[in-house]
């Protein structure tokens, strides 16, 4: 079996080199730092099963504003750290004083993770085609640790979602996600979201979220 | 001391050897807002444990830029023991809060949440000698629950001496009127994280305790990763009943 449940301090392997994420090494062993699902492939990782997000360099996160500073923006990440947006990484060069006609409190935004220094100070950017201010659609929250599930090896499952729910669907890595589409659609476009976050730990569910959205479509008529 | 008679042809009060445990119940994920829970029942006591972050640290001054700080709080139900007791810490609780929060911190990467907290804590429901032993079982459990990285879980258990014999896992009475208590905790690879002793015992008695002590965490620490693995495993199974109709 290449993939079980182990918890923190399991022995994994005694190849240090197969040492990956999600694991530590001492005296020449490999051991489990989490509770969660270790695949034994070349290197050895352990995926959590739950905890918190922190930020890294790369990542999409959905946030929504908390306060306004002088010339930031302080967004709620779903984190134990905020981010901060800069309003030169605002798309558009906007006035000091004009920063809540275009940004107030409780708005959401698609961001990326521009930069994390050691002491966690989170620099968020909007500076690209993809992301942007939120104005239309729905976000749902789930756990950070099922976002990689949702996504699928090489990005199988998200394309298939969007393919056959038909609609725009925007993943953070801090588990938001936002779809927008017609109001039947989000509707199932939620339910199945929910479903692949309690389902994330079982094998073959991409073809089964196949099946479940055929199913919901035929139930419809 | 009375003359109560502790055991007798080896079976203690409760009907167990020297060497035996009190029965264990524990359950994962019993709180639905909590990051990490797990409730335990070792014999009579019953402690019900939450984690809660990495968080934000409020007050501010408490955060360190380097590593996340540890808060564990122990408290006692007023109606845990037989005579209500007053609520709110005292001295004891804040004794054993910073003792258990010592018997974890060993364990946990602190060093991977910068400037935050993980809050654990331990309320004690039914309380019958070992509760802070319990608390700690339970926090382990909650801790891992909660998907914070740890090098190993720990496991905790006394060792007692009753009627000059040393016994495992002292109940109530063995502990008020016995000789000593031995409360250890311990990783599976045999680092010892808490040690505390009231009592008199002699050397040969304490090397006999902590190898019993030792060996009763070993048994508890297949009951916190049974409970853990199965958590998963079962759902598993449901789904494949499910998929099969």
């Amino acid at each position: 079996m290449d993939r079980k449940i182990v918890i923190p301090g399991d022995l994994l392997s005694e190849d240090t080199r197969r040492a990956g994420e999600g694991t530590y090494v001492r005296n020449g062993k490999v051991y489990s730092l989490l509770y969660g699902i270790a695949s034994f492939r070349d290197r050895i990782s352990v995926i959590p099963l739950a905890g918190k997000y922190i930020p890294a360099v790369g990542d999409n996160v959905i946030g929504v504003v908390k306060d306004i500073t002088f010339s930031n923006w302080i967004l709620d990440i779903n984190s134990p750290y905020d981010g901060l947006l800069h309003i030169s990484e605002f798309p558009k060069k906007i006035d000091v004083e004009d920063m809540s006609k275009y940004l107030r409190i409780g708005s959401s935004v698609m961001a990326r993770v521009k930069d994390v220094d050691p002491a966690m100070k989170v620099e968020l950017t909007l500076n690209d085609r993809r992301l942007g201010v939120i104005k239309t659609g729905r976000v749902v929250e789930i756990s950070h640790t099922r976002v990689p599930r949702l996504i699928g090896k090489g990005g199988s499952m998200i394309s298939m979602l969007k393919k056959e729910l038909n609609c725009n669907i925007f993943v953070g890595q801090n588990g938001r996600i936002w779809v927008s589409g017609n109001e039947e659609d989000m509707d199932l476009a939620l339910k199945t979201i929910l479903l692949i976050e309690r389902e994330a730990h079982t094998n073959g569910l991409t073809d089964r979220i196949v099946e479940y959205i055929k199913d919901a479509r035929r139930a419809r008529g | 001391m009375d003359e109560r008679v502790f055991i007798k042809d080896g079976i203690r009060l409760d009907g167990r050897r020297f060497d035996e445990l009190r029965p264990i119940k524990m359950e994962v994920g019993v709180l639905k807002r909590a990051d990490g829970s797990c409730y335990m029942e070792m014999g009579d006591n019953k402690v019900i444990a939450a984690v809660y972050g990495p968080r934000e640290v409020h007050p501010r001054h408490l955060q360190e830029v380097n590593r996340a700080i540890i808060r564990y709080r122990y408290n006692m139900a007023s109606f845990s023991v037989e005579e209500r007791r007053r609520p709110g810490p005292d001295r004891r609780s804040y004794e054993l809060s910073k003792v258990s929060r010592e018997a974890l911190e060993p364990v946990i990467l602190t060093s991977y949440f910068p400037k935050s907290v993980i809050d654990i804590f331990v309320e004690v429901l039914q309380a019958d000698a070992g509760t802070r032993t319990a608390g700690i079982n339970a926090a382990s459990v909650a801790l891992a629950d909660a998907g914070i990285p740890m090098r190993s879980l720990v496991s905790s258990c006394a060792a007692g001496k009753v009627d000059g014999q040393i016994v495992l896992d002292p109940m109530k009475d063995e502990d008020n009127f016995g000789q000593a208590d031995m409360p250890i905790a311990i990783t599976p690879t045999g680092e010892i994280t808490l040690l505390q002793m009231d009592g008199m015992m002699t050397r040969d008695e304490f090397r006999q305790a902590i190898e019993l002590a030792k060996r009763g965490c070993q048994e508890i620490y297949r009951i916190q990763r049974k409970v853990l693995i199965d958590r998963y495993s079962q759902f598993e199974d449901l789904q494949d009943e499910g998929s099969r109709r």
